[in-house]
């Protein structure tokens, strides 16, 4: 708000590049993105770590690995914790990373919001996990059905560690989906129209659209549970008057645009990926556009075929059915449309483009065992089976991961100038791929053979034994492979910085700047003609691009660090976390006030400090 | 600091459009979604109730120790004034920022001061009827109408104060004389999310208050 010139100093001068309070303070879109992608891959790999132990368990019958109340708090855990810890934050990596230099910007629209998102998200990751540390964590699934979250049924502070936690999270996914959509609607380098933007771009502007529009929802779902837990109401509580299938409704109408949240993204990495790898533009642009959004817009009306179970009727059960099928015409239209992209291409099979043709065969698999519990009688068969399982693992690992995966294969050189290892990276692809499917794939059989998720263990009798074990196999491999894409980055860490600018000639804006890139990202920003910017000018060259060089900043006006979005961070972190303590003493009021003094004062620091 | 200088940084946009104009609107496209999903619960849970008092008929309900019939629990006219007020304080505001935009500093405050006084009146008026319906018996978990009703109206109330604090803050710089033609832009924004919040009291008001 208040700019001057005398503050407006270049960037340079006020920005030290390194130690811990220039973290702390950093606005630079690229070093949040890391800052996202480093926490993100943490919890990722915590959350791995809760899967494997439930796969230990599940080895074999009657185990006692694990008690049945820890499988409880595992399972509602790892789901929790890879969708909104996981999928959701590495996602935000490549938004923040990406976004910005694929429309030809220095920055998002809104710098220090953009640090407020990652500092919040990162308290909320703390907070949720601390639970773990005082033998409390959530323990009712990652969908809270009512009235398993009651009082009753769920005493102690494990749900509200989670109800606290996912209301904290939802304060960080909105700051981040305010900002990025006005990043991609104002930001935009001249010439780049809507219809030239990268697919990535697009994919993550619709991504932006349903967490705008699916957030406020499960905010006030979350809002009524509190209250229910915390201030004796009875939103979801029978013996009030209230109905536990309401919570269902408006959590699944988050969750289900929740789901193309966590895919989407993936879907225009995947866009991103093929076309460089095919040597050929994306085939059918403004189809896969328009099918993105029409994607996102027939996943508001779907949400109660999660529910079928509840007994709706056959009006509803006839309407969810016939809308769920129906979103498998826009996404056949993708996974034609990738299809067209390889075919007739010279496909070079490196590592990103078999991460990227791996999630498109995988997502395919999940898709249609999708389409298959659409149908309702099927689904009152498939209801809390590994089918469902496998189904929504093939669709948010096979599909979500895979495709985060082969974009971090891709962008590494631009986000940290080394190459990774091509020969490790095929052989965490091929690890990875078959530890996915050895894992996932004959849980479609235990599903359908009436094995039931979320059950600690099964009986000896029940000839679950042997695919379990299979899948306990499957799934250490799948963990190695992490391991060996670790090392791939450790390795490139130690060797110097030598990737050129554009590693895979590329056709998007990323490509024409050094990498990494400089802190203002473009010291001209480049002519942009059609949705292939980079190939254009490659093409004006005679097929080769100059390497670009590092330039000097002076000039450029950046904006300057900030400490203030982290202190309000820590103030919603306060107001929201105090409720934990209605129940212990008398005065939680007062944290609350703390907390939000804090809050008010940050955003008034903030409010008044100038941007630049 | 001239505002001219000030303005000679900002980076042109792609619409043409401040960032923090689209970023409010962006906001109140959600802010829908929010309080559609409270509007939801309330006519959902219409009529559920297990025990008075009620909002439109006579009821059943506890009160000082034992059952008793209760009286219909609103007061239409008294909200009805409340509504007046808020939608007056939304004209207010639009001749505050023509003040603002035209840099006629004396419009610029005597109508912003409306609007904050408007702001006030009603949370005053919330603050009364509250208290009012908890003598009368209706505590925040006596029924699902108490429970839906008092979070429905306590967001929009919440909204509403937060609003009266971004416009009082705007009062005291235009007071101080920080809030130049040039800056008109920081009322607009506000007052954006001000008539936000009073369309959305324009939905809440016949929707919990009128239709029975």
């Amino acid at each position: 708000m208040a700019t001057s010139v005398v503050d407006h100093a270049p960037a340079s001068h006020h920005e030290p590049h390194t130690g811990i309070w220039s973290w702390i303070t950093t606005v630079d879109h690229k070093r949040i993105g890391i800052l996202y992608g480093v926490t993100a891959f943490i919890f990722f790999l915590l959350g791995g770590i809760e899967a494997l132990i439930m796969r230990i368990q599940l080895m074999k019958p009657d185990n006692t690995f694990v008690s049945p109340e820890l499988f409880n708090s595992l399972f509602t855990m790892h789901g929790t914790t890879m969708i909104f810890l996981g999928v959701m934050p590495l996602s935000a990596m490549f938004f923040n990373y990406f976004i910005p230099l694929q429309i030809g910007a220095r920055d998002v629209a809104f710098p220090r919001l953009n640090a407020f998102s990652y500092w919040v998200f990162l308290l909320g990751g703390l907070f949720i996990n601390f639970s773990f540390l005082i033998n409390a964590a959530p323990n009712a699934g990652w969908f809270g059905y009512a009235n398993l979250t009651s009082n009753q049924y769920s005493p102690g502070l494990n749900t509200d560690f989670w109800v606290l936690g996912l209301q904290i999270l939802g304060v960080a996914s909105m700051a981040a989906a305010i900002n990025f959509f006005v990043t991609i609607v104002n930001m935009r380098a001249p010439g780049m129209k809507m219809l030239r933007m990268p697919m990535f771009v697009w994919m993550s502007f619709i991504t932006q659209i349903l967490l705008l529009l699916a957030f406020p929802v499960i905010t006030i779902a979350l809002v009524f549970l509190m209250m229910d837990r915390h201030f004796a109401t009875h939103f979801f509580l029978p013996e009030g008057g209230g109905d536990p299938i309401l919570w269902q409704h408006l959590f699944w109408i988050f969750g289900h645009p929740e789901v193309y949240i966590l895919i989407l993204p993936s879907f225009g990495i995947v866009s991103e990926i093929l076309p460089v790898f095919s040597r050929k533009p994306l085939f059918g642009y403004t189809a896969m556009v328009f099918s993105g959004a029409f994607i996102a817009f027939l996943g508001f009306g779907v949400w109660s075929h999660h529910m079928f179970s509840t007994g709706m009727g056959p009006f509803a059960d006839a309407f969810f059915s016939l809308s769920t099928m129906l979103i498998a015409v826009p996404t056949g239209v993708k996974i034609f449309n990738w299809i067209g992209t390889m075919w007739g291409g010279s496909l070079q099979l490196k590592t990103p483009m078999l991460f990227a043709i791996g999630m498109v065969a995988q997502f395919i698999v999940g898709g249609l065992s999708g389409v298959m519990h659409s149908v309702p009688p099927a689904d009152l068969q498939q209801t809390d089976t590994y089918f469902i399982v496998a189904h929504f693992h093939y669709v948010l690992f096979g599909g979500a991961i895979f495709g985060l995966t082969a974009g971090a294969y891709y962008w590494f050189p631009k986000m940290f100038g080394r190459m990774l290892d091509d020969k490790m990276g095929k052989l965490h692809f091929w690890m990875m791929f078959l530890g996915f499917n050895i894992t996932f794939f004959p849980m479609h059989f235990l599903g359908l053979n009436g094995m039931p998720r979320r059950v600690y263990t099964y009986p000896g009798d029940l000839n679950f034994e042997f695919w379990n074990q299979v899948q306990t196999w499957g799934s250490l491999l799948l963990g190695v492979s992490f391991l060996v894409f670790i090392y791939n980055m450790w390795k490139a860490s130690r060797r110097p910085a030598d990737a050129p600018a554009d590693p895979w000639r590329g056709a998007t804006l990323e490509w024409l700047i050094p990498s990494p890139p400089q802190e203002f990202n473009f010291a001209d920003v480049p002519p942009v003609h059609s949705a292939t910017p980079a190939w254009d000018l490659r093409r004006a060259g005679g097929g080769t691009l100059p390497e670009p060089q590092r330039v000097s900043g002076a000039g450029i006006h950046m904006p300057r660090p900030s400490y203030w979005p982290a202190v309000t961070a820590v103030g919603v972190l306060v107001t929201i976390g105090s409720i934990l303590f209605t129940h212990a003493f008398s005065q939680w009021y007062f944290i609350t006030l703390t907390g939000a003094a804090i809050l008010i004062y940050g955003i008034y620091r903030w409010a008044y400090e100038p941007a630049f | 600091m001239s505002d001219a200088a000030a303005h000679a940084i900002e980076h042109p946009t792609t619409t043409g459009i401040d960032s923090r104009k689209v970023a409010i609107w962006t906001l109140i496209g959600s802010e829908c979604l929010l309080f559609a999903s409270l509007i939801s619960t309330y006519l959902v849970y219409k009529g559920k109730s297990l025990v008075g008092p009620l909002p439109h008929t006579e009821s059943q309900c506890m009160l000082h120790g034992k059952m008793q019939a209760c009286e219909p629990i609103f007061s239409i006219p008294l909200v009805t004034f409340g509504t007046a007020v808020l939608l007056f304080s939304s004209f207010f505001v639009v001749l505050a920022l023509y003040g603002a935009q035209k840099g006629n500093r004396k419009m610029l405050i005597t109508w912003l001061s409306a609007t904050v006084v408007c702001g006030l009146f009603f949370i005053g008026m919330q603050v009364y009827e509250f208290s009012h319906f908890y003598h009368e018996g209706l505590g925040y978990t006596t029924n699902l109408f108490a429970s839906t009703f008092y979070t429905l109206t306590g967001f929009h109330g919440s909204h509403v104060t937060v609003g009266v604090i971004w416009l009082a803050t705007l009062l005291v710089m235009a007071i101080r004389g920080k809030l130049p033609a040039g800056k008109s832009l920081n009322l607009e924004i506000a007052a954006l999310y001000w008539h936000f919040v009073d369309v959305v009291w324009i939905v809440i008001f016949p929707v919990v208050y009128l239709m029975r």
